[in-house]
């Protein structure tokens, strides 16, 4: 009887030691497997020409595996959304957490979750209905499938995290800082700008963060909206072409094995080494924030 | 002088009837001190007279509470000047999450109080008003949230000094110190109150004793006795405030 129970110990604490190790595990296969086979790119272009090269025709003859546009129509599409999320997803919060009153707040915190749960495809398909025809139309261009379009969509797709993470900031910040202030006779928005602020800044910076990465390695709904054309972008009014958006484009009619094929598994380690180098700034932001 | 003069101050939160009919006058530049079991009302009472209650929801007030003959909840605007005026020292020091400098600079700044070029004389007298100049005048750029409790505190005492607030209200200020940090406030106290006037909450009878010339006792929302310190603590008239002070309530 007593062995029996130390058998299911055994085994329990085994189940859970293999659940907690998984994810180790698979973050490291699935990036053993992405540099395995992007990796072997290299063998039709230089790493320079790669990252530096300025065209992008992977079937034809010669192929050109250059994806500086596509970096670049990413990097532009990111920092459209972001300059239009962070501003907002920051007042926004600052507005929730510490001045409208409690029913309105949590109506507004169920609606920005509901933001969160709109599915991408869903966003990117109202995109081409409604934003892509209104830009053509009210900014006279030849076609509303832009940059910019793909800047509005994410930045729909970062608010939610910006505005939640944000809020969280703001709410963790000590009472006592903003009581110190209105006791000294400060109004609502000095005690906000001056003190606040200053508390809930790591948190805030690291909130931006998270949301640039979502907006970064966000596919659907800029798929569907910016164009898609593999071009350097000169400015947000064209239609451009991002790293993942040309993954999900084309891995269904690469070859396996082909250098197209490789090409794109290469764009994967690109985005993969992009991303983390975000979540690792918003991480250690956060951090920063909890030590002081 | 009479400074401040709380008449037939009732205060409900919500169905809670924390204040019952307090009457008092606080005279001026001197220390009083309230004393009281915990949740007797006395840091209710004591907020109520820079309207700090005000950020509380659901808070009934009726009476009326006068500072310098002005009735602090008839007046419709000057809510700012009136907390400039009657500053307020919190239990736990609560410095800003800034520099030394900013710190005190801060409620001047929001006042509109100095012009440019008078802010560092302000900093340095504010400063050297609670006896830290000489130990902080080297990094006044550092963040405040470096310094000992006892500096903090101090500090934050400073930072009322520096908008010319003419009474502290002092809200168990000495509760997170140590003793020793205790008496060097108590000190301050002392010092400063022929600037200030200076109201103090505390649970504790001998800071109470030692530092304060007139003491009100408070049970259940209601202001027992009310009177010199010394009569309080020797001579107390009602029988509720000598078991407190002999230390046989609850």
């Amino acid at each position: 009887m007593a062995n029996l129970r130390k058998v299911k110990e055994f085994i329990i604490e085994k189940l859970i030691f293999t659940s907690g190790i998984a994810s180790i595990v698979f973050v490291a296969l699935i990036f053993i497997f992405l540099l395995a086979e992007g990796i072997s790119v290299l063998r039709y272009v230089s790493l320079g020409s790669f990252i530096g090269g300025q065209f992008w025709y992977p079937i034809s003859d010669p192929p050109k595996f250059g994806i500086l546009p596509l970096i670049l129509g990413s990097l532009l599409v990111t920092a459209g959304a972001i300059a239009m999320a962070v501003p907002l997803g920051i007042a926004a919060a600052f507005y929730i957490a510490d001045v409208a009153p409690v029913k309105l707040r949590n109506l507004l915190k169920s609606c920005v979750e509901i933001l969160s749960a709109i599915p991408s495809v869903v966003l990117g398909f109202l995109g081409i209905v409604i934003l892509v025809p209104f830009l053509k139309h009210f900014l006279h261009l030849p076609t509303g499938l832009t940059a910019l379009a793909g800047s509005i969509m994410l930045a729909f797709m970062a608010l939610p995290t910006i505005i939640s993470i944000s809020e969280d900031a703001i709410n963790a910040v000590p009472r006592e800082y903003k009581e110190g202030a209105i006791a000294l006779g400060a109004t609502h928005w000095q005690t906000l700008t001056r003190v606040i602020i200053h508390g809930a800044l790591p948190g805030i910076i690291a909130a931006s963060m998270l949301g640039i990465g979502r907006v970064f390695g966000e596919t659907m709904a800029v798929m569907m909206v910016t164009g898609n054309a593999a071009v350097i972008p000169t400015g947000l009014l064209q239609p451009v072409r991002t790293l993942t958006a040309t993954i999900a484009a084309e891995m269904g009619e690469a070859a396996k094995g082909s250098p197209h094929y490789f090409a794109l598994f290469a764009i994967g380690i690109v985005l993969f080494v992009i991303s983390f180098l975000i979540n690792l700034t918003a991480d250690f932001l956060l951090h920063r924030g909890k030590n002081r | 002088m009479k400074k401040i003069e709380v008449e037939h101050l009732n205060l409900w939160y919500a169905d809670f009837h924390a204040l019952h009919d307090n009457t008092m006058s606080i005279r001026e530049k001197i220390i009083t001190s309230l004393i009281g079991p915990s949740g007797c009302g006395k840091s209710t009472l004591l907020r109520c007279l820079n309207r700090m209650n005000d950020l509380i929801e659901g808070v009934r007030i009726e009476g009326s509470v006068k500072i310098d003959g002005e009735d602090i909840y008839q007046m419709k605007s000057g809510l700012t000047a009136l907390r400039k005026k009657i500053g307020m020292v919190f239990q736990r020091p609560n410095p800003f999450p800034l520099s030394i400098y900013e710190n005190i600079a801060f409620g001047p700044k929001v006042h509109h109080m100095a012009k440019a070029g008078e802010l560092d004389g302000i900093v340095e007298e504010s400063l050297k008003a609670v006896h830290l100049w000489g130990e902080l005048k080297d990094k006044l750029g550092k963040s405040a949230l470096g310094l000992s409790l006892e500096q903090k505190q101090r500090l934050c005492i400073a930072r009322l000094v520096a908008v010319k607030s003419e009474v502290l209200l002092m809200d168990e200020p000495c509760s997170a110190l140590d003793p020793l940090a205790t008496l060097k406030i108590e000190e301050l106290m002392r010092y400063l109150k022929t600037d200030f006037t200076i109201v103090i909450v505390t649970h504790n009878m001998q800071q109470a004793a030692r530092v304060s010339d007139e003491t009100g006792f408070m049970l259940l929302g209601e202001l027992v006795e009310f009177g010199r310190t010394t009569d309080i603590f020797t001579r107390p008239k009602d029988k509720r405030t000598e078991d407190y002070i002999t230390g046989r309530y609850g």
